[in-house]
């Protein structure tokens, strides 16, 4: 949208621009992409419709963070707007201002502060109009609740835009207010739109649908690789209202059902040229070494490796498209949705502003939606069609086509002096990725390398990234360490951090957990585990039991204290950790991609273990509220320490050191 | 077998034409627009397809459509008809116990069942009973917690 057709669009009411010099600084330029579609330095943007409706758009999504509460509290602390009459324009490439995409737990250091500044422009804005109304001082003046008021006389908001256009824009750097003076922000507001959640109202995007619209079904190759050589369709084609789309390699069959869709996708007979796979999930970690860049690593290092994991976001990738002359538009799924706008525009040589991708909030994503494979499916048959089409992925479909979490091999050395102070440490990661690479503990002689290497499979962005395979090798290695000089590794670890943060984490969760009066029994295992990453710093404590028969580990009890700076929404803030242990959990003890001969083996949940009620510990969380710091994104490190936690407590109860995830394989 | 033309649904009936071995997630989704029953994993094993049954919780992805003609079923858009909530939906807000609120809609139908069943469940018999449901975000305790607070309210169907 241009800037002079806002109110063309909105109606009149009163507009807040949000300057983000601070983007351009980190990048060095302006938004890439934009088009006309947003002016392109616009972080974000609010307004104050004539009926008192305060919009906001950002490009932010909501896949199950609570993103979208959390942006209203923003708003709702500076504004005084009531939290009903807020609304939050998200993930939408036409209103929205570009974004990067809610990748990296930025949502809450970057875009938080942004909305909070353009909501604090827009109170003074309504303070000025009163002021200029009703001719008096507007020092006079309160605002609460949705009204502006001076003695006897109060108006709306929406009273006061009434009538009015009036745009600001502001810079990005405005200065806030102190987080100990908050009275909405760092308080527990519900989820904002959770009534839509428990009622089923809310459509996914895996749910919309569109007069006349297709569904349609995409063939895949047998084998990631494998070229198509030759396609008979014409079975499918006779069946009724079947439509065969067949360019090059992509072929796709939709129906007016997905019924029919998918037994026309079983009716055609295509031949594939098979190809050789390099690796399968046994061999792929000598793989990683073979196929490795960078110096080479000393000799004897321990190696600890990691297996690739599958997001498993409980709505499988879906994409609804449809084509208006020569623009399309995709309801889907997305982390990205600029980032797939880009693809849309690349994949059918169009401009980016005749691609328009929104984002419904989103049956999750955990990382494991950045891209857009189900909009481009969708994109691609609509236009070849001329219909609505929709492509909503199996289970099936979403663990084989997606893209994983990195496996690793990660190798390990370290020295210590007799009295627990570490005097080496040499790390090499390799393929599993760099985030959380660097100890966060105080070594004066430290190498810390991350390698490329080849992947036989498709790999990309994880909550947390590989810090989840850093601080488990990381922080089992310290326990090595530790046991190498018989030191306890709540003492060992107080000994090498220095970083008071990283200290106050760890002496948190070891206190509540109460690790110094631990009593230890037979078939027991306590295990301590702390890091940073992503602006957090997060220490776990937890509490095993090991089957004497099987060796089935059973996790009793985590402890985790966490600080991401000043709390933002206390309750979220502690689902989110929760969470965060829970989906830990799987990658800690069971959760393993098997392939070989470029087929994925445990791509349906009957052979892909998943968490579960019984799985689950008690957890408890420690909040640490910094009001003193600047928050951090919480939806990603506070899985880093359980599966260090879980290895470390089987060491505790049976002396076996486990190196590799997941734990149990 | 003949088509199944009728479908009791949320206390109405629902005129539909599907062939038997469809399954009642399809059309429950595709034909009705009822989509707040869910595609998870379509072989029984997330059970965020959950819809009541006869108050029975069924796995609609595995149920085919002409077993169920003449039952009473039940989807979460039908559990709070008069816009009033169900105590095991309200519970669940108040528990803060979803995230992405993709799998909430099987797990209320899954514990409106359980206390159907059980009113007073302990937790062992909460986690027993729930643990065909799969959530990703992880808000298991949360669901507990709720199902817990929801059974001193007449959470029953």
């Amino acid at each position: 949208m241009k800037r002079r057709d806002f109110f063309a669009v909105l109606g009149g009411g009163l507009v807040v621009l949000l300057d983000d010099e601070i983007y351009a600084q980190e990048t060095g330029g302006p938004r890439r992409g934009g088009g006309t579609a947003v002016p392109v330095e616009i972080g974000a943007w609010l307004h104050i419709g004539e009926s008192g409706v305060v919009t906001v758009y950002t490009g932010k999504v909501e896949v199950g963070q609570n993103a979208r509460t959390s942006l209203t509290q923003a708003v709702v602390e500076e504004l005084h707007a009531p939290p009903a009459s807020v609304h939050m324009a998200m993930g939408d490439t036409d209103l929205t201002p570009f974004d990067m995409g809610t990748v990296g737990s930025m949502t809450t250091p970057r875009m938080w502060p942004q909305i909070r500044r353009a909501a604090a422009a827009a109170r003074e804005m309504l303070l000025d109009l009163a002021a200029q109304k009703w001719s008096v001082d507007r020092a006079t003046l309160a605002i609460a609740d949705g009204k502006v008021s001076a003695g006897a006389r109060s108006a709306s908001f929406g009273e006061l835009a009434r009538g009015e256009k009036w745009t600001r824009t502001i810079p990005s750097s405005v200065p806030l207010a102190e987080a100990a003076a908050w009275k909405v922000a760092g308080k527990s507001l519900p989820k904002v739109n959770g009534h839509a959640m428990v009622t089923g109202a809310h459509k996914y995007s895996y749910d919309l649908s569109r007069p006349g619209m297709l569904h349609a079904k995409v063939l895949y190759p047998p084998q990631f690789g494998a070229t198509l050589i030759s396609l008979d369709a014409s079975a499918a084609e006779a069946m009724p209202g079947v439509k065969v789309v067949h360019e090059g390699n992509f072929v796709a069959v939709a129906a007016p059902d997905p019924e029919t869709a998918a037994k026309a996708a079983g009716v055609l007979q295509a031949q594939w040229k098979p190809v050789t796979a390099e690796a399968d999930s046994h061999t792929v970690f000598q793989y990683f070494k073979q196929t490795a860049q960078g110096a080479a690593a000393s000799a004897n290092l321990t190696p600890y490796t990691i297996a690739y994991i599958a997001h498993v976001p409980l709505e499988p990738r879906a994409a609804l498209a449809e084509w208006e002359g020569d623009k399309v538009t995709v309801w889907t799924g997305s982390q990205r949705p600029f980032g797939v706008r880009s693809e849309l525009a690349q994949a059918f040589g169009i401009p980016e502003e005749k691609a328009r991708v929104i984002v419904p909030d989103t049956g999750s994503g955990y990382g494991g939606k950045h891209n857009g494979d189900a909009a481009l499916e969708a994109a691609r048959v609509s236009k070849a069609l001329g219909k609505p089409v929709k492509r909503n992925w199996t289970r099936e479909e979403e663990m084989t086509w997606a893209y994983f979490r990195p496996g690793g091999l990660i190798e390990v050395a370290g020295k210590v002096s007799p009295d627990g102070v570490i005097t080496e440490w040499e790390f090499h990661n390799y393929n599993s990725g760099g985030s959380g690479l660097q100890s966060p503990y105080s070594i004066p002689g430290k190498k810390e390398q991350f390698h490329q290497t080849k992947s036989p499979l498709r790999q990309g962005s994880y909550r947390g990234l590989a810090a989840t395979a850093n601080h488990f090798v990381r922080e089992s290695y310290m326990d090595e360490l530790a046991q190498s000089v018989k030191l306890d590794p709540l003492e060992f670890r107080l000994i090498n951090a220095k970083d008071e943060r990283l200290r106050n984490v760890i002496v948190a969760a070891a206190d509540k957990f109460g690790w110094k009066a631990r009593q230890k029994t037979a078939g027991r295992g306590f295990g301590i585990a702390a890091g940073f990453e992503k602006g957090g710093y997060v220490a776990t404590c937890a509490e095993i039991s090991v089957d004497p028969g099987t060796g089935a580990v059973k996790v009793l009890r985590a402890v985790v204290a966490f600080e991401c700076g000043a709390v933002v929404n206390p309750e979220h803030l502690r689902n989110q950790v929760e969470g965060a242990i829970a989906m830990g959990l799987g990658g800690a003890l069971f959760e393993e991609i098997q392939f070989g001969e470029g087929k994925i083996s445990t791509n349906r949940l009957a052979r892909y273990r998943v968490p579960r009620f019984a799985d689950m510990p008690v957890i408890e969380s420690v909040l640490l509220d910094r009001k003193d710091l600047v928050s951090a994104g919480a939806g990603e490190t506070p899985i880093v320490g359980i599966a260090p936690a879980i290895g470390n407590a089987i060491f505790d109860a049976n002396g076996k050191r486990i190196r590799r995830l997941p734990l149990m394989a | 077998m003949a088509r199944v033309t009728e479908l009791s649904v949320n206390g109405g009936r629902r005129r539909i034409d599907a062939d038997p071995d469809r399954t009642l997630l399809s059309v429950l989704r595709d034909d009705l627009d009822l989509t707040g029953t869910k595609y998870g994993c379509g072989e029984g094993q997330c059970a965020a397809c959950t819809v009541l049954v006869d108050g029975v919780a069924t796995k609609s992805c595995l149920t085919k459509v002409g077993a169920v003609a003449g039952k009473r079923i039940v989807t979460i858009e039908g559990l709070a008809p008069e816009g009033k909530l169900h105590p095991v939906q309200q519970a669940f807000l108040d528990a803060d116990a979803m995230q992405c609120g993709y799998c909430t809609p099987g797990m209320i139908l899954g514990a409106v069942a359980l206390l159907g069943r059980t009113p007073n469940p302990t937790e062992a018999e909460i986690v027993t009973g729930m643990n065909g449901h799969i959530c990703r975000c992880g808000t298991y305790p949360r669901v507990v917690r709720a199902i817990h607070a929801a059974a001193g309210k007449g959470g029953r169907a």
